[in-house]
Order: C-alpha cells, then structure tokens, then sequence
C-alpha cells in the first residue's frame, strides 16, 4: 500500500495530462458540432505542450534566464551551472507548438465558416445529411 | 459513435498511462532531457552569444532553422485565410444602412442607390449599438500604449521573458482592440489590407535574408558572426544584433497574420462589417 | 513548485476542459476556452516556464478567444449538442 502510494505521488501529474489529452480525443471524435470539434482539437494541442514543458522542470532550479547576465562580459562572471537552471529545450520546441496551434485555429475557423455558408448548419449529422441527397 | 469514440479514448489512455511507469520521476534532474544537450546551452550561451535569456537564443540562434520555417508556416496560415474566405465586389450591391445623426432615424437604401454626400448621414452594421463613448475613448486612449509596451517585449527579449512572438502578437491585438471598439471600416483605414499582406511577407524575407547575407558574406546559412564585418563589432555581439534582427522580423510577420486572420474571419471576406 | 497550488489550478484546468465541450451555447464554449487557456499559462509560470507562459497568455487567452468569438458570431451560437 505504501508501495501504491509512492507511485502515484511521483507520478498523478502524468496522469492528470493524459486524462486532459483524452477530453481533447474525445470531443475531436464523437461531438457533432464543428466549433466544438475544433475546441477539443485546442484542448487536445494544449495538453501536449504541458506535457512537453513538464519534462523540463527540475527541483529546486530557478527560470531560464542568465543571472549577473548584462553586468559582465567575460572576466568576472562566475561559474554557471546547468544545475540550477530548468532546463530550456523543451520550451523552445513549444513556443513554436503555440504559435502553431494559432495557426491552425485560424484556418480551421475559416473552413468552418465556408462550411457554414454553403450548408447552413454547423452539426456534422445534418451536413451529411444534405451532401446524402444531393 | 459515442461508444466507439469512449472506448478509443479510454484505451489510448490506459495504454499512455501503463507507458508513465518508464518515465523518469516529476523535476528530476538527471533525467535524460536535463542531460545531453542542455547543458551545453545553459552553461555556453553567456560566452559565445551574450544575451542572459536561454531561450531566446536557442530559438533564434542555435534553432534558428526551425523558427524561420515557423514564420513561414504563420505566413502560410494567413495567406489560406485570405484565399479561402476573400471575396472581393466592386461597389456594394446589398441594402446598406445609414444613420441621420441629428435625429436618429435609420435609412435604409436598396442596392444601386446613392444618398447624397453629406456629413448627417454616417454608416454603420447591421449590429449597430449606441456608441459607447467610455470604452471607446479608453480604447483610443490605451492603443499607443499597447504598442509601446509590445515593442520593449520585443526589443527587451534579450534581457527578460519576451522576444518576437509575443510583441508580435501584442501589436496585432492593438489593431484587433481597434477593430472591436470602434468599426472594422476605421481599422481597415488605417491598416490596410494590401500593406497588411506585404509586410507579413516582408517580415519573412527580413528573417531569410538575414540568413542568405550571412551566406553571402562567407559562412553558413544563418551563423549569424558572419556579420560582424558589416556591424563593426566583434563576433559575439554580431550574434546578439543578428538575435534582435531577426526577433524584428518575426515580430512583423506575427503581427500582420493576426490582423489578417481577424479581418477575414469577423467579416466573412467582405471586409464591410466586422463584430 | 508547491504541489498544492499545482494540484488546485489542475482540477481547474480538467473542469474548464470538461465544461468547454459540454456547454450547449457556443459563445459560452469560446469563453470557457480562455479560461481554459489562461489557466494553462497560470500552470506555466509555476513550471519556471515563463517564455511559454507568457505566449500562451497572448495568444491563447488572448488573440485565439476573439477568433472564436468572431467565427461563432458570423455562424450560429446554439447548437444541440
């Protein structure tokens, strides 16, 4: 028991990332609604890059920016180690996750539209619906 | 569709969750992310770039391959905006409304006709509210400082949490408050489309060009102390202006793409009425 | 890294997400969103990650709500389900 209990204090924060990565999946697949289907994809992306940046963190480190850093070039700065500064990698790779989730937000908001103006409706049932008619 | 969609959420899980059993402990800091390449950047970035803010320079600097393709991805977006939902008429063929100022009766003039010139009628949307003359005094207020406050995010990126994205995206929302508070038309006036798109491409090929100059002045694509021979400066500082040059570029880009998406997505292509 | 504040902004996080695809009103959905959004940058900024928390706080509760709330505007706002 005590054994249950180390394990899930060392690991519930995984956990709780894949549960939010399963609402994402979830919306995506098996809501109706386009703008709600684009939601879940979001909640889906977000959920990756907190992840991502989870792995990055390290205890007791502080942020990744130089102390002393615009005092002194060269002679005089003292010796930097890579143990008390969170590790950057991960954060670089998700700044450009971000920005493409804006991205593909804004194009998918734009079919969106497209679909809405040629079929009147926003559920996925009734727009097949109509296309099986036609 | 519900039940399928349950099971394939709920096994993907489960088999995420029986993979967390490898995964090193939360914040440790031997774990293999913390170890390889990490430390190169934290403990070299001060000597071979000078600038304080790891991440900046990993993502313009060592990773700068990445981020200009990034830029071109955000250009890409905008443009698939506009392409797919710009539709360009030449006069206006609907009803338009007009307001009388003085009395407030609403006009309503069918497709083909002309009101008469003159400043006591003005136009407005079919969504039209009682200007508000708080919000949009404070909004006109605040946009100069929005702008001021985005352009030390993107040139103080060196020193503290910012760079280019960030003020990029803080002066396209200037423009969008500009939007939202008064009429799309006045936004539209004052930025306007077609110097919208050039300069989105414009901040890409500042972003690229300063990777061919560095070619064409003799070292790799991107190795940015190539240009301490046109800076006058030693290589390392050649490294932290080629930094904020190319953050500039970004900035622009992101910018642009914001205001383009908000202009095409508010008003369907058609650029008359907006939220 | 107080593992109190963590747990707290997470179970917020998990409804906010539960909450935006359930709603039935989709202008309630594009708000919900933000929050969902800002709560992210809020766990950032305690991971040390403040570059991405801050770009999450520009783009995510910012500049991504007022796309939603503008393509839900010139389409419909109820929807059934």
């Amino acid at each position: 028991m005590g054994d249950l209990i180390q394990i899930v204090v060392a690991k519930y924060n995984y956990w709780i990332y894949i549960t939010l990565m399963m609402i994402g999946l979830y919306a995506m697949i098996v809501k109706n609604n386009l703008v709600k289907k684009i939601v879940g994809m979001n909640i889906f992306q977000t959920a990756i890059i907190l992840f991502y940046v989870s792995t990055g963190a390290k205890r007791g480190a502080t942020i990744p920016i130089l102390e002393h850093g615009h005092g002194e070039h060269g002679a005089g700065a003292h010796m930097i180690h890579a143990v008390d500064y969170i590790n950057p990698l991960p954060h670089v790779l998700m700044l450009t996750a971000i920005v493409v989730a804006v991205a593909t937000l804004g194009v998918a908001l734009a079919l969106a539209i497209r679909v809405y103006n040629r079929y009147d409706t926003l559920e996925e049932d009734e727009i097949l619906a109509q296309i099986r008619e036609k | 569709m519900k039940i399928i969609g349950l099971i394939i959420a709920l096994s993907t899980g489960v088999l995420l969750i029986s993979a967390t059993g490898d995964f090193p402990g939360w914040a440790d800091p031997a774990s293999p992310a913390s170890t390889h390449l990490s430390p190169h950047f934290i403990e070299k970035t001060m000597e071979e770039t000078s600038v304080p803010n790891i991440v900046t320079a990993v993502l313009a600097d060592y990773r700068g391959y990445d981020t200009m393709y990034e830029t071109a991805v955000i250009f890409t977006a905008g443009l698939a905006c506009f392409i797919l939902l710009r539709i360009f008429v030449r006069e206006e063929p609907e009803d338009r409304l007009y307001r009388h100022v003085l009395t407030g009766v609403t006009v309503r003039v069918k497709e083909g006709a002309k009101l008469p010139p003159s400043d006591d009628f003005e136009r407005i949307d079919a969504t039209w509210t009682p200007p508000d003359l708080i919000i949009k005094t404070i909004c006109r207020f605040l946009i100069p400082f929005i702008q001021l406050f985005a352009l030390y995010v993107i040139a103080h990126g060196h020193h503290s949490p910012g760079g280019g994205f960030q003020g990029g995206v803080i002066l396209g929302a200037s423009i969008i408050l500009l939007a939202i508070s008064q009429d799309l038309r006045t936004s539209v006036r004052r930025m306007r489309e077609k110097l919208d798109a050039v300069l989105c491409a414009v901040g890409v090929i500042i972003y690229a060009g300063t990777g061919a100059l560095c070619l064409l002045l003799g070292l790799n694509f991107l190795d940015y102390s190539a240009l301490a021979s046109v800076l006058h400066c030693d290589p390392v500082t050649a490294r932290s202006h080629g930094i904020l040059i190319v953050e500039i570029g970004v900035g622009i880009a992101v910018m642009c793409t914001m205001i383009w998406i908000y202009n095409n997505v508010s008003s369907t292509g058609k650029y008359d009425e907006g939220l | 890294m107080i593992w109190q504040l963590d747990l707290a902004i997470l179970t917020l996080v998990v409804i906010a997400g539960i909450a935006a695809i359930t709603v039935k009103d989709l202008l309630g959905a594009a708000i919900l969103f933000g929050a969902y959004s800002f709560m992210m940058c809020l766990l950032w900024s305690i991971m040390g990650a403040v570059d991405v928390s801050f770009t999450e706080a520009s783009v995510g509760a910012g500049v991504s709500t007022v796309f939603f709330v503008a393509a839900v505007f010139r389409t419909t706002r109820r929807t059934k389900d």
